[in-house]
């Protein structure tokens, strides 16, 4: 699924953007837990779906080369949050809609979980 | 290369790994490989901030692997082998409200690396040694 229908079907604003809104979303994965995301490492995380909204959030993203940040249920990342992602290169995104609801709406476009 | 790593707050946290990731990959390491000692190193130095106040890391490149030493001087782990057992963790509620403190970081390592080393005396600090080999 590309980015730019992700957009659209998490009704998410676009907090930081990035040139390649058309970059295909295949593998993403939602936690709260950092570690957690890195301890199931997988390939291809493109899309890291979170709660967490602080800085470490899109620093787990720069070590995973995760591309994409949604932070759910209408959380509004601070400036150092966005401005890191700038730095880093990394689109991020606020939906209104809760973690469970966000990952079952990108799993039911195609999007899934980890690749192996 | 010697990174320092301020333990002053968690903002900044994970700028060491930073550097060493953006390294390696100039360097031409593969990308799986540089993923494997960025999430190690991360890990590691999470730990030192969480733990310790920060410390310092020393990353050296050779030709078939990357050797990462994370120190600190810190309290020390009173039991390396529980320290080892997912789940297990004595970090603050601080960590925990940053994504981190759920006993996964030692595990985590380990699972990265081909060979984990770990030097701790209380009351001292903690070194961890890791090495990462290039073959994928």
């Amino acid at each position: 699924m590309i980015l730019k229908d992700c957009i659209k079907v998490l009704e998410a604003q676009v907090a930081v953007s990035v040139p390649d809104l058309e970059m295909d979303i295949q593998v993403a994965c939602g936690a709260d837990l950092m570690s957690d995301v890195m301890a199931f490492a997988c390939a291809s995380n493109e899309m890291l779906l979170t709660g967490l909204v602080n800085p470490q959030a899109i620093r787990t993203a720069e070590m995973m080369d995760v591309k994409v940040v949604v932070f759910v249920r209408g959380k509004q990342p601070g400036e150092a949050v966005l401005e890191l992602a700038r730095q880093m290169g990394i689109c991020v995104l606020t939906t209104p809609l809760p973690m469970f609801t966000a990952c079952g709406v990108l799993y039911s476009h195609g999007v899934l979980g980890k690749g192996g | 290369m010697t990174f320092s790593i301020d333990g002053s707050d968690f903002i900044h946290a994970g700028e060491a790994s930073s550097g060493a990731k953006k390294a390696l990959t100039k360097l031409g390491v593969k990308a799986p490989v540089v993923k494997r000692a960025a999430i190690a190193m991360y890990e590691a130095e999470l730990n030192t901030v969480i733990h310790a106040g920060g410390g310092s890391a020393e990353v050296d490149i050779y030709p078939d692997h990357v050797l990462i030493r994370v120190t600190d001087h810190g309290p020390g782990i009173p039991d390396v082998r529980l320290a080892m057992q997912e789940g297990w963790s004595t970090a603050p509620e601080a960590a925990r409200e940053m994504g981190f403190g759920a006993g996964m970081g030692l595990p985590n390592i380990k699972k990265q690396s081909d060979e984990l080393l770990i030097e701790t005396e209380p009351g001292r600090g903690t070194t961890v040694t890791i090495r990462i080999n290039f073959t994928v």
